[in-house]
């Protein structure tokens, strides 16, 4: 068994994230890029099915720009076996076809079983890159999973949706997404990471993929403005001496919220 | 068959489980009324589509194209079918889709069959010279920003909850799409257990005020106290990860960064220390109150009023005297 993990490399959410008034891009200066939780939640799973069934085999996918590979290590470190790293100027501010289109070309140079992602990732929030690559990969895609049971040729797992909760499942090869119902990434320890400096890590470019960037036949997003909210000011502070609730309850009726 | 409005816009609209049309279908209609025609296309289990499609005109769809899966076990892949017949046979200026996990699956799909591109977790658009553009609220609200397409329609997934404008009702004008399926493979849905709609008190998504709890709660039995007084405020039930991860309250109900994000007239954070990812969720509220007993804690520097005390005295005494105004 092959599995893909795909990892987002992102302005660490616990930071100051900033995005660069005239490009639009994120301001990589503002904060610390660390691996997605989800992506290690990902990563994660496939471990512990590796873990449990010899012969497993965990490829980590990230695209970013060039200064990743100490967290992709990061990966390397918590038990993959090798990584792949495409990196290129020509993605600087891809958007989500771009990404979806050099994701599906790295993997379909891999003979993968199940490639497994994160739902959403915390700096675009677009949660369709999952569902993108199964169509170019022409794959089921069996997204949004909180509990996941991988076995013999089969997918499966609970999928949460607005008016109930699916069982689901799908002949591999596939694509699923998961969500942070799924157990928290390992640490990795010192052993993992001596081992992490050995491991096969590949770089392709766009060429590598035989991708072009602005390909005239593909639509694209673009940013046409981006403004920076004035950040909020704190207003009132008291002390409970007893009264607080009667306090909050005038202020709630003052302003017409109760 | 008659001709489509030259500024239609496509709203995908699904109904859910047993009952109607997905709680998104109105604001969806709502924000494609504002810039331009609106035309549904209702996607539904056997049997449903005319009671969808007038449900749909209600809300303002001028024009309802009905497709009725023939096999409702079938993951994702029947709606991108659907989805692109209907836009060859609409040719519309944009396509909207609710950001739900369904519609992100099928916005994606889709976009990646016809090469459109896709502008995601909009909430709002508007029309220029050129088109349809989407309005984002990036990184928890902390950034406005504006998205289009470079050429063809735009598919915009719609934050559940963002729109707050509503079309009017249309004599319902509705037909039968057909659709060549792709073969595409595709997951299957074994089985669905339905969430009754158990509880009275307002979604989540979309409302006006919000009472939210977090670890401070200390139990599920105590986080009781958080339903009082959202029914006491007439509001809906927010919670932290903390409190979600400690098994306080659903995961539906998590307000932040990887749960939902709300702006609502009243923000009310109960025991909650104001984590970045929490307020990621609820920073653009229009008045914040939180209740803390650590004078420190981060919710504090947004809060509009603030108190510093045990939540186990100052919330039941707070609902006593709401409790006691109302009756005056
Ligand atoms: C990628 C990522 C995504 C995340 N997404 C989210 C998200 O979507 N939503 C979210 O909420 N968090 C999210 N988090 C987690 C976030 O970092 C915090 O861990 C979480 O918000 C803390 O929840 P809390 O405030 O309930 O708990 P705590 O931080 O433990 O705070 C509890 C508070 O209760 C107060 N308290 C205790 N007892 C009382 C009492 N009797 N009276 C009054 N006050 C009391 C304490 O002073 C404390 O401030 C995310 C984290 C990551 C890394
Ligand atoms: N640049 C990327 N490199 C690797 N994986 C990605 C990238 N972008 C998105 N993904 C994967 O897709 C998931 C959902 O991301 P998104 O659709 O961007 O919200 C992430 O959790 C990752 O697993």
């Amino acid at each position: 068994m092959k599995i893909v993990v795909l990892v987002k490399v992102v302005p660490d959410t616990y930071g100051d994230r900033k995005l660069n008034l005239e490009t639009g891009l994120a301001d990589r200066e503002a904060s610390e890029a660390v691996v997605d939780e989800i992506g290690e939640r990902a990563l994660e799973l496939a471990l512990s099915y590796a873990d449990a069934n010899e012969g497993t085999e965990v490829v980590l996918l990230t695209l970013a720009p060039e200064g990743a590979t100490a967290t992709i290590r990061k990966g390397l470190a918590m038990g993959a076996g090798s990584a792949i790293h495409v990196s290129d100027q020509g993605l600087r501010g891809a958007d989500l076809g771009l990404t979806a289109g050099t994701l599906a070309a790295a993997i379909r140079r891999l003979e993968f079983d199940l490639v497994i992602t994160g739902n959403i990732s915390t700096d675009g929030s677009g949660g369709m890159i999952p569902a993108m690559l199964a169509e170019l990969l022409d794959v089921p895609h069996a997204t949004g999973l909180s509990s996941v049971e991988i076995s013999d040729g089969v997918v499966s797992g609970s999928r949460p949706v607005e008016s109930g909760v699916q069982q689901v499942s799908a002949n591999l090869p596939a694509v699923i997404s998961i969500t942070e119902a799924l157990p928290s990434g390992r640490f990795p320890n010192f052993k993992g990471i001596m081992a992490a400096k050995k491991k096969p890590l590949e770089v392709l470019t766009l060429s590598d993929l035989g991708i072009i960037a602005d390909d005239p036949e593909a639509a694209s997003s673009i940013m046409l403005t981006v403004t920076e909210k004035p950040p909020r000011a704190a207003g009132v502070k008291i002390i409970d001496e007893g009264d607080a609730g009667e306090k909050l309850a005038d202020f709630l009726v003052e302003n017409r919220l109760a | 068959m008659t001709e489509f409005p030259r500024d239609a816009i496509l709203v995908v609209v699904e109904v859910q489980g047993s009952g109607g049309l997905e709680q998104a279908a109105a604001g969806l209609l709502g924000a494609a009324a504002a810039v331009g025609t609106p035309v549904a296309l209702v996607l539904t289990p056997p049997g449903a589509g005319s009671a969808a499609a007038a449900e749909a005109a209600v809300l303002g769809a001028a024009r309802v194209l009905i497709v009725e899966t023939t096999d409702p076990s079938v993951l994702g892949v029947p709606s991108v079918d659907a989805l692109f017949a209907a836009v060859e046979r609409v040719r519309p200026d944009a396509i909207l889709i609710s950001h739900s996990l369904d519609g992100r699956d099928l916005a994606g799909r889709y976009a990646a069959r016809s090469r459109a591109a896709v502008c995601a977790d909009a909430v709002g658009v508007a029309r220029d010279e050129e088109g349809v553009v989407a309005h984002h609220s990036v990184y928890g609200g902390a950034y406005n920003v504006t998205s289009a397409s470079t050429f063809g329609a735009p598919v915009i997934t719609v934050r559940q909850g963002s729109i707050e404008a509503r079309a009017t009702a249309q004599p319902e004008e509705s037909e039968t799409l057909a659709v060549t399926p792709s073969e595409k493979p595709a997951a299957r849905i074994d089985s669905f257990e339905e969430e009754v709609g158990a509880s009275s008190r307002p979604e989540l998504r979309g409302a006006a005020k919000v009472v939210a709890g977090g670890r401070g709660f200390g139990s599920q039995e105590q986080f009781a106290l958080v339903g009082q007084l959202a029914d006491t405020l007439g509001a809906a039930v927010g919670a932290s990860r903390a409190a979600v991860d400690a098994g306080y309250v659903p995961q539906s109900h998590q307000v932040g960064q990887t749960g939902v994000s709300v702006s609502s007239q009243l923000y009310v954070a109960l025991g909650i220390s104001g984590a970045i990812q929490h307020r990621a969720g609820m920073q653009t509220s229009k008045m914040i109150v939180a209740v803390n007993k650590d004078s420190d804690a981060p919710i504090f520097e947004i809060a509009d009023f603030g108190v510093v005390g045990d939540l186990f005295k100052v919330v039941p005494q707070l609902i006593s005297a709401l409790q006691a105004r109302k009756k005056q």
